[in-house]
């Protein structure tokens, strides 16, 4: 932040801006030094911070005609669906935002694995992103318990369940969260009132995110600490501003197929049956962003290390810019750590589908193993790689890399073209 | 951009392949129905010849509670006039009430009204079809795995058990079935319903209009929701053009790519 003697030119302006200087923060965010090689995985926190605000609005208006009672609460959404104008509409853009905004947030967060982000000196950036992510699994749990169909119901008790786990006061636990000795009105009721609270919070951090980069600004794509402004940077508007809408445009036209013309397929058929406490579904499974989570949590055979085990595979993402001891941030100069990363994806992926399938089998060796992975990737592998990777050499300059014939052939064939 | 289509092509053929499990034993009729894909729409006579199975088989045991008559006149839907939604809501009665006088009366429905149901409650309906209850067919569709399919298969999957089956009594053999075993007797046979327009009332025939009956009651505004998306996406893809060169020409001061 380099722009503090700003000074508007009109005299209104002035006598505004020495009193609040919201001026002055606006020219430093379409001022804002931002490296000119940034790809296209960094159009994804212009795009969350979109979802987040449609999220937020659609919300606002499902809420004015949702009934939060365990009685009501289903008839009241099929009354959205119905006879509130256009309410299929938002309801249907709410429901499917909310997997768009994990599409994206598991973009956002894997681009930052690759490119190193979370590294010195963008260690608090990261970990207030993993608080948002956290509290972004909570709003969309309680959401998707809001219909009060079958999933609804279920996956409430479930995930309510995993707190009596918890030695000596696990069940006082469970009952105090639900508010009676099972999953209903009560439960249905805080649920709601705390699914309307979380946005909230999620939007302070968002600002405390955006603040936080704004002090070492933007990573990049060779990871490397820039001059700013130079001739590697550009002001964020209007050059950012305008290949992040375009960005967004791209989104919002896979977020409208999904939206008009699968609207259901994300979801559980049986979200469709009203709750009933006493028909348990055939299978229990929650929405497709919690499922590698959830694969963890059953792949271990004891209720509470699957619950510690599952808390554990989040914990482990907060503390990663400990774990990964490498000094070099992105994974362009690290051809080890590259193969590794796809790996952790795979790995990823292969959770969420297992997660999907009934535990048991080969089923469940599988996420065993996939499980033991993940922490051996993060716990074993980062640590060590980070002393025993030999790395390839860095530029220092975006524009004027000093090495022309470097050990790195790509980004050597790259300036190459350019001269 | 190129690059940015490809992911965006995977992501969403990653997403539109069902992710939950399958454990259906046997792949599911495929009738094709006129209101699936990016055109699709209900067809009109089909809507109204499903209405007479549902109203004259189906709602002896299965309620529709969360649709009102006045929606069979509305658009996109089976488009009845007014007229006549009067007068096929008034052959239903229904308990309305507390009067003045503090008495519950039965009046005929008006359109306003939401679908009789043809039991009281939950447990009248249980207990009358043998311990199982006939579900409300409202949101069947999209409440069930294989949506429509799912629903005409089980229609046109009766069949003998195979030898050996044991089937209880009040239970019958469904190949659809997830477990091959239902508690509704084969509802549909040839000439069950005889239709206004001529139509042959085929078994068939009447599994495929009332499954798009019961298409259009769990999805009323279907419709309307394909003929906004179409306009929607274009408005989006023309948008995103006109960006997309503007990005370019913002970005060509630049020595860098976009």
């Amino acid at each position: 932040m380099n722009d503090h003697n700003y000074t508007p030119d009109s005299k209104l302006g002035k006598w505004f801006n020495d009193r609040l200087p919201l001026l002055t923060l606006s020219k430093h965010l379409t001022d804002y030094p931002t490296p000119k090689n940034l790809n296209y995985w960094w159009t994804f926190g212009g795009i969350l911070t979109f979802c987040l605000i449609t999220q937020i609005v659609t919300g606002l208006i499902l809420a004015m005609h949702y009934v939060a009672h365990a009685d009501l609460a289903f008839s009241s959404v099929e009354h959205i669906m119905r006879n509130v104008n256009y309410g299929w509409l938002i309801r249907y853009v709410h429901a499917n935002g909310a997997s768009m905004f994990f599409l994206a947030v598991y973009i956002h967060i894997f681009r930052s694995l690759y490119y190193g982000s979370y590294k010195n000196p963008r260690e608090v950036i990261w970990i207030i992103g993993m608080i948002i992510y956290i509290l972004m699994m909570a709003a969309a749990f309680m959401g998707y318990v809001l219909p009060w169909g079958q999933m609804s119901f279920w996956g409430a008790t479930v995930i309510t369940n995993l707190f009596s786990a918890i030695p000596l006061v696990g069940d006082s636990i469970t009952t105090w969260l639900w508010g009676g000795y099972a999953v209903d009105n009560p439960t249905l009721t805080r649920f709601f009132s705390l699914h309307y609270l979380i946005p909230f919070l999620i939007l302070g951090l968002v600002i405390l995110h955006i603040w936080a980069l704004h002090v070492p600004g933007n990573n990049n794509p060779i990871g490397i600490d820039l001059k700013k402004p130079s001739k590697d940077t550009v002001p964020f508007h209007p050059y950012i501003v305008i290949k992040d809408l375009f960005a967004l445009l791209i989104f919002l036209i896979i977020f409208a197929f999904f939206v008009f013309y699968s609207p259901n397929i994300l979801g559980h058929a049986d979200n469709y049956i009203e709750a009933n406490p006493m028909v348990t579904p055939a299978h229990i499974v929650p929405e497709w962003y919690l499922l590698p989570f959830y694969a963890i949590l059953r792949s271990i055979p004891d209720k509470l290390l699957g619950v510690i085990a599952m808390f554990a595979a989040i914990f482990v993402l907060i503390i990663l810019p400990w774990l990964d001891t490498s000094k070099v941030r992105s994974a362009v100069f690290r051809p080890l750590y590259k193969q590794f990363y796809w790996f952790l994806i795979l790995d990823v992926l292969v959770l969420g589908y297992v997660g999907a399938m009934p535990a048991e089998g080969t089923y469940l060796l599988i996420a065993r193993v996939a499980t033991a992975y993940y922490f051996i990737h993060f716990l074993i592998i980062l640590p060590i790689l980070g002393k025993k990777e030999k790395t390839l050499e860095v530029p220092i300059s975006i524009t004027d890399p000093i090495f022309a014939g470097s050990s790195n052939p790509a980004m050597t064939k790259k300036y190459q073209d350019k001269i | 951009m190129k690059k940015l289509l490809k992911i965006s092509s995977i992501l969403f053929l990653f997403f539109n392949t069902n992710l939950y499990s399958a454990e259906q034993t046997k792949d599911l009729l495929k009738p094709g129905w006129s209101f699936k894909g990016f055109f699709g729409k209900f067809d009109r006579s089909s809507l109204q010849r499903g209405y007479q199975v549902y109203t004259e088989v189906c709602a002896a045991c299965h309620s529709l509670t969360y649709l009102s008559y006045r929606n069979l006149s509305e658009k996109g839907g089976p488009e009845f006039s007014e007229e006549q939604v009067k007068i096929m809501a008034s052959q239903f009665i229904l308990l309305d009430g507390p009067n003045n006088d503090g008495e519950m009366f039965e009046r005929p429905a008006r359109p306003s009204d939401k679908f009789v149901s043809p039991y009281p409650n939950k447990q009248a309906a249980t207990a009358a079809n043998g311990g199982a209850y006939p579900p409300d067919m409202s949101v069947l569709v999209k409440a069930r795995k294989g949506g429509a399919d799912y629903i005409y298969s089980v229609l046109m999957g009766y069949d003998e058990a195979p030898s050996g089956y044991e089937l209880d009594d009040g239970v019958y053999y469904n190949t659809y079935m997830p477990g091959n075993k239902i508690k509704m007797s084969k509802p549909l046979m040839d000439d069950l319903v005889e239709y206004s327009d001529g139509t042959s009332a085929t078994e068939d025939q009447m599994a495929k209009d009332v499954v798009t009956f019961l298409a259009w009651a769990a999805e009323p505004h279907l419709e309307a929701r394909h003929k906004m998306g179409f306009r929607a996406i274009v408005y989006l893809i023309i948008i995103t053009l006109l960006v997309y060169f503007s990005m370019k020409k913002l970005w060509s001061r630049i020595e860098t790519e976009v």
